[in-house]
C-alpha cells in the first residue's frame, strides 16, 4: 500500500472523549482511503450536527460540516455537482434517524452513488445523554427520568425496506473489518448504508454489551438475497456484522441523470428563447 | 375601451367553474391575441381545488405595451353565473356580456351576448370543448382571422391529438353561431396592428427560467409547490439540454441543501420555492451565508402565514426574505418588477451570488408568475458596455490562482473586500472544510472571541462592498414620473404596472408624482434612494401584504433622512390574495396629497397661534 492512513487526516486533534467508538470510524474511514489510493482532493465528505458529525475536521479532504440531519442532501447536491468525486455521508442516530431521517428513504429511493455511514451510539452525547431513536426502551436519563417509552429503531432492517442497494453494520471493537466494510462501500455503485455501532464511553457505555452480542453473519450468507438479510436484520438478540445485502447491478444516479444529459438535445438559449416568440 | 383613446386597450374577463377550461380559453385567447401583433397582459386567479371553484382569468389587449391588467371589464365572457357576481362591481353598463345562453343575465351590464355554448358542444358530442365555442365566438366578436387562431390551437394542444379536432369544429362552430347572430360591429375591438413587433410571450415563470437558465444555472434541486412548481417544470424540462440537472427533492430542506452541495462542486445552483418553503429553508441559507456559499433562491409568494391562500398573490415575505435567520446572516434580495425583469434579475441573481458567495433571494410572487405578458426578445443581455457596474454582466465566483493553491491557501482569507477566492473539490492545495461553526480563515473551527467578531465583519463587509457598487449600477432601481416632484411612491416587485398606470391618469389630471422601484431590497441602493426623497414632502408606500412591512424597512433604513427631511410616509397595505387596482393607486395618491394639503393648513394655523402667543408673550415683557 502506497499510502498512509495518516496522509488522510488534517492537525486538528478529534473534540471526542477518550475510548469514543467514532476514533475507531475515523481510522477504519482513512484506512479505507489509503487502501483505494484516493487522492486527498478528490474526496469530499459530509457531515450533520453531533459529537459524530465533527468528522470531516478531523480529515485532510475536502469537507462540509452542515446543519443538524441534513448530511446526505449536501452529500447527494456534491456528487451531482461533480461525480468523478468520492463522496462520503457521515453523521450520528440522531443526525440521521431522528432529524434527519425523512432523508435516508429517498437516497435509497435514488440509489445515489455515495457510502452513509452513520456512527450510532444509542444516545444524544453532544447535548449530554438524552434517548435517540436507537436507545433501548426504558432507558433513563435527564430527559426521561421515568425511561424512555419508545422503541428503538432497525436501522438495518429500515434501510434494507427502503431498496438500499449495500447494506452493512460495522462496530468499533473491530476496527479492521470496519475498514474492510468501509473499503466495500466505497467501491459500491450506488447508495451503501453503514450502521457502525460506535459506543459512547461518557453517556451510553455500550461496549461490553456489544462485545457479548455481536457475531458475523451466519456462515454462508448470501449478501445478494434480501430476504436472507431481512431474516438476518430482525435478529436483535445478536448484533450481525458484515454486509447484509449487496446489489451492485443498478444504475447509480450521477449516471442516470448523465444519461439524460447525454440524450436531451443540446439547445442553445437562442433556441429556447425562439419557442417563446409569439 | 379603458383609459385614454391614445393608448386603447380593451380588459376581458373569463369567469368560469374550474375544471370548465376557463383558464385554457383566456390562454388560448391571448397568445391568439399576441400573434397578432397585439401587446397582451394577463392575470389569474384560480382555487386551491383542482376542479370546481371559482375560476378568474383577465387579458388586456394594447397597441402599445400594455401596463397592468386594468380595473373594469369591457368584455365579460361568463361561463357561469358566479362569473359575473363575483365581479359585478367591475361591470358597467359599457360593458358587453358574452355568456352562456342558459344563465342570468347580470342586472347593471351593457348590451349580452347570449351564446348556447352548452347545446352545440352537446349536439357535436364533445361537451368537453364548451369553451372553444366560445372562443370561436370571440373570433367573429373581434373581427380575427379564424386560421390564424386555428394555428395557435394546433400548436398549443399538440399533446392532445384526439381532442384537437373535435375542439376546432367546436371553435368553427362558435363562429358560425356568432356570426349568424350577431352581425353588427362589436363595440370592444382593437385594430389589427399595421406591423408584428418582434415578441416573445412569456409568463413570469417562464421568465424566471430562462433568465436562470441564460445565467448558466447547471443544477436546480426543488420541491413542488404552489405556486412556484411551473419554474421548476419549465427547468425540468430545459436543464438537460443546458448539461445541467434538476432533483425533485423530497422536501425543501433537503431541496436547499442538495442545490448548496451543487454549489460547492462548481455548478450554478438553485432552488425555488413559496412562503411555507421558504420558511423551512432560512436555516440553511444561513449555512450558504456561513460557509460563503453562492446559492439562488426564488421566492414566488402567496398568501401567508401558514398555508394561507396557496393559490393567491401577496407580498408578505418581505421581512423573512430579508432578515429571517438567527444570527446575522448576509444576503441579497433582489425584487423583478415585471415579467420581462424576471429575466434580468434571475441573471443578477446568479452573478452576484457567484460573486460574492452569498445566497441572493428572488422575490417574485403568484400574480407576476403565472400571468403571461409580451416582452421584447431581451437582446441587450449584457447591458450597456459602459455600464461601470458589473451587474446585468455574468460574474464569475473567484478562483484560486496555481501560486495560490501552491502555497498557504486559506479559503475564506480575510480580504479588503471581503471575497476569498473559492477553491472547489478535485483543486489539488485547495482542501478546506465548509464549516458551519465559526471557523478561521482556513476553514477549520474556532471559537476565539475575536475570531468571530472577525468573521463576522469580513461576510458582512461583502454586503457593504456590493452597496457601494449599487451606487453606480444604473439599473439598481426604476424611477420614472416627474423628476423633483414634491409627492412619490416607493414600491417594489408586481405592483409596479398598476402604479405606473395609476401615474398616467394622474398625469392626465395635472398632477405630476415621481415613483421609484428599487430592484435590490437588500442592499438597498441608497443614493437613488436619497436622491429620490430629496425634492419630496410626502411618500406613498403601496404594497401587498397586511402590516406595511416595506413601509417599515423604508422607515427603519432611512429614518433619519426622512426625520431631516420632513417627509411624511404614508401607505397602502392590501392582503387580498389580489393584485392593487390602478383605481386603488390612484385614489391612495390622492388621498395622501389631500391629507397632507390639510396637515399643511392646520400647521399654518398651529405656527400663526404659537407666533400669536410669542408675540403676546413679548408684549407682556415690555410693558412690566
Amino acid at each position: 500500500m502506497s499510502r498512509k492512513a495518516s496522509e488522510y487526516r488534517s492537525h486538528v486533534k478529534p473534540i471526542w472523549c477518550p475510548g469514543c467508538g467514532d476514533y475507531a470510524v475515523l481510522n477504519a474511514l482513512t484506512r479505507a482511503f489509503a487502501s483505494l489510493e484516493l487522492r486527498n482532493e478528490n474526496i469530499m465528505v459530509a457531515s450533520g450536527i453531533g459529537c459524530s458529525s465533527r468528522f470531516p475536521a478531523f480529515l485532510k479532504t475536502y469537507g462540509i460540516h452542515g446543519v443538524h440531519g441534513r448530511p446526505l442532501p449536501l452529500a447527494t447536491g456534491i456528487k451531482l455537482g461533480n461525480p468523478s468525486l468520492t463522496v462520503v455521508a457521515v453523521g450520528g442516530d440522531g443526525d440521521g434517524f431522528s432529524i434527519g431521517g425523512g432523508h435516508i428513504p429517498h437516497a435509497a429511493r435514488r440509489n445515489i452513488d455515495l457510502p452513509y455511514i452513520v456512527m450510532d451510539n444509542n444516545i444524544y452525547g453532544m447535548t449530554k445523554g438524552q434517548p435517540s431513536p436507537t436507545s433501548p426502551r426504558g432507558l433513563q436519563r435527564k430527559a426521561s427520568p421515568y425511561g424512555s417509552q419508545e422503541r428503538p429503531l432497525n436501522p438495518i432492517l429500515m434501510t434494507l425496506a427502503y431498496g438500499t442497494t449495500f447494506v452493512a453494520r460495522a462496530f468499533s471493537g473491530q476496527p479492521k473489518q470496519m475498514a474492510d466494510i468501509f473499503r466495500q462501500a466505497l467501491l459500491h455503485p450506488g447508495f451503501a448504508f453503514v450502521q457502525v455501532l460506535s459506543p459512547c464511553i461518557t453517556f451510553h457505555n455500550t461496549y461490553d454489551h456489544y462485545r457479548e452480542i455481536c457475531r458475523p453473519l451466519p456462515e454462508g450468507h448470501n449478501a445478494q438475497d434480501l430476504q436472507a438479510a431481512m431474516t438476518a436484520a430482525l435478529e436483535t438478540e445478536t448484533q450481525y456484522l458484515g454486509i447484509f445485502y449487496r446489489d451492485d447491478q443498478q444504475l447509480p444516479y450521477s449516471r442516470r441523470l448523465q444519461l439524460l444529459r447525454d440524450r436531451a438535445p443540446k439547445l442553445t438559449l437562442e433556441t429556447v428563447l425562439d419557442r417563446f416568440r409569439r | 375601451m379603458s383609459n385614454h383613446d391614445a393608448d386603447p386597450t380593451v380588459v376581458i374577463r373569463f369567469g368560469g367553474e374550474g375544471g370548465q377550461g376557463t383558464i385554457t380559453l383566456g390562454d388560448l385567447f391571448t397568445r391568439i391575441a399576441a400573434r397578432l401583433g397585439l401587446e397582451v397582459y394577463s392575470f389569474r386567479t384560480y382555487p386551491a381545488e383542482i376542479k370546481g371553484g371559482q375560476v378568474t382569468y383577465q387579458t388586456r389587449l394594447g397597441l402599445q405595451r400594455v401596463l397592468s391588467e386594468g380595473d373594469e371589464a369591457d368584455v365579460m365572457v361568463a361561463l357561469n353565473n358566479r362569473a359575473w357576481m363575483e365581479c359585478h362591481e367591475d361591470l358597467c353598463a359599457r360593458s358587453a356580456f358574452i355568456h352562456e345562453a342558459s344563465l342570468e343575465m347580470p342586472p347593471h351590464c351593457g348590451r349580452g351576448y347570449p351564446i348556447p355554448a352548452a347545446q352545440i358542444a352537446r349536439q357535436h358530442e364533445w361537451e368537453r370543448g364548451y369553451n372553444f365555442v366560445f372562443l370561436g365566438a370571440l373570433m367573429w366578436f373581434f373581427r380575427w382571422d379564424l386560421q390564424l387562431a386555428e394555428e395557435v390551437v394546433r400548436e398549443r394542444m399538440q399533446r392532445h391529438p384526439q381532442s384537437l379536432e373535435h375542439n376546432l369544429n367546436l371553435m368553427q362552430a362558435g363562429y358560425d353561431y356568432a356570426r349568424d347572430h350577431y352581425p353588427e360591429p362589436f363595440p370592444h375591438t382593437l385594430p389589427q396592428p399595421e406591423s408584428v413587433e418582434e415578441r416573445l410571450i412569456l409568463s413570469g415563470a417562464d421568465a424566471l427560467a430562462l433568465g436562470a437558465l441564460a445565467a448558466g444555472c447547471k443544477f436546480y434541486a426543488g420541491y413542488p409547490i404552489t405556486p412556484a412548481t411551473p419554474v421548476m417544470e419549465s427547468l425540468a424540462k430545459y436543464l438537460p439540454s443546458f448539461d445541467g440537472s434538476l432533483v425533485q427533492a423530497e422536501d425543501e430542506i433537503a431541496a436547499i441543501n442538495m442545490a448548496i452541495g451543487g454549489s460547492i462542486a462548481g455548478l450554478r445552483s438553485m432552488t425555488a420555492t413559496s412562503g411555507p418553503g421558504l420558511s423551512l429553508m432560512i436555516e440553511a441559507m444561513g449555512l450558504a451565508s456561513m460557509t460563503e456559499t453562492p446559492l439562488v433562491v426564488l421566492d414566488v409568494q402567496r398568501a401567508g402565514p401558514s398555508t394561507g391562500l396557496p393559490t393567491k398573490t401577496s407580498q408578505g415575505d418581505l421581512l423573512i426574505a430579508m432578515y429571517g435567520s438567527h444570527g446575522a446572516a448576509p444576503r441579497f434580495v433582489l425584487a423583478p418588477d415585471s415579467v420581462k425583469d424576471c429575466y434580468y434579475q434571475m441573471f443578477n441573481a446568479f452573478s452576484l451570488s457567484e460573486y460574492f458567495q452569498m445566497p441572493v433571494v428572488v422575490l417574485c410572487d403568484q400574480a407576476m408568475a403565472s400571468r403571461v405578458e409580451t416582452v421584447p426578445y431581451p437582446n441587450d443581455l449584457w447591458g450597456e458596455a459602459d455600464d461601470p457596474f458589473p451587474w446585468c454582466r455574468p460574474l464569475e465566483r473567484q478562483r484560486p490562482t496555481t501560486e495560490a493553491l501552491q502555497g498557504d491557501y486559506r479559503r475564506y482569507r480575510d480580504t479588503e473586500e471581503g471575497i476569498s477566492p473559492m477553491s472547489e473539490p478535485g483543486m489539488p492545495g485547495g482542501i478546506y472544510l465548509a464549516e458551519s461553526l465559526e471557523h478561521d480563515e482556513y476553514g477549520y473551527p474556532n471559537q476565539d472571541p475575536e475570531n468571530h467578531e472577525r468573521m463576522m465583519a469580513k461576510r458582512t463587509r461583502k454586503m457593504e462592498v456590493a452597496r457601494k457598487m449599487l451606487n453606480t449600477w444604473k439599473m439598481s432601481a426604476r424611477r420614472w414620473g416627474h423628476r423633483g416632484a414634491s409627492f412619490g411612491i416607493i414600491g417594489w416587485g408586481s405592483t409596479r404596472g398598476a402604479v405606473r398606470e395609476a401615474m398616467a391618469m394622474l398625469e392626465a389630471q395635472g398632477i405630476l408624482i415621481e415613483a421609484l422601484y428599487p430592484h435590490s431590497l437588500r442592499p438597498m441602493p441608497d443614493k437613488e434612494v436619497l436622491d429620490f426623497l430629496d425634492t419630496k414632502k410626502a411618500i406613498l408606500i403601496p404594497e401587498l401584504n397586511f402590516t406595511g412591512q416595506f413601509r417599515r424597512v423604508i422607515e427603519h433604513h432611512y429614518y433619519k433622512d426622512l426625520d431631516v427631511r420632513d417627509i411624511h410616509v404614508h401607505q397602502l397595505t392590501k392582503e387580498q390574495g389580489l393584485p392593487f387596482k390602478v383605481r386603488e393607486i390612484y385614489e391612495a395618491v390622492l388621498k395622501m396629497i389631500a391629507q397632507e394639503r390639510e396637515q399643511w393648513v392646520a400647521e399654518q394655523g398651529d405656527l400663526v397661534s404659537v407666533y400669536e402667543a410669542v408675540e403676546r408673550l413679548e408684549e407682556g415683557a415690555n410693558e412690566s
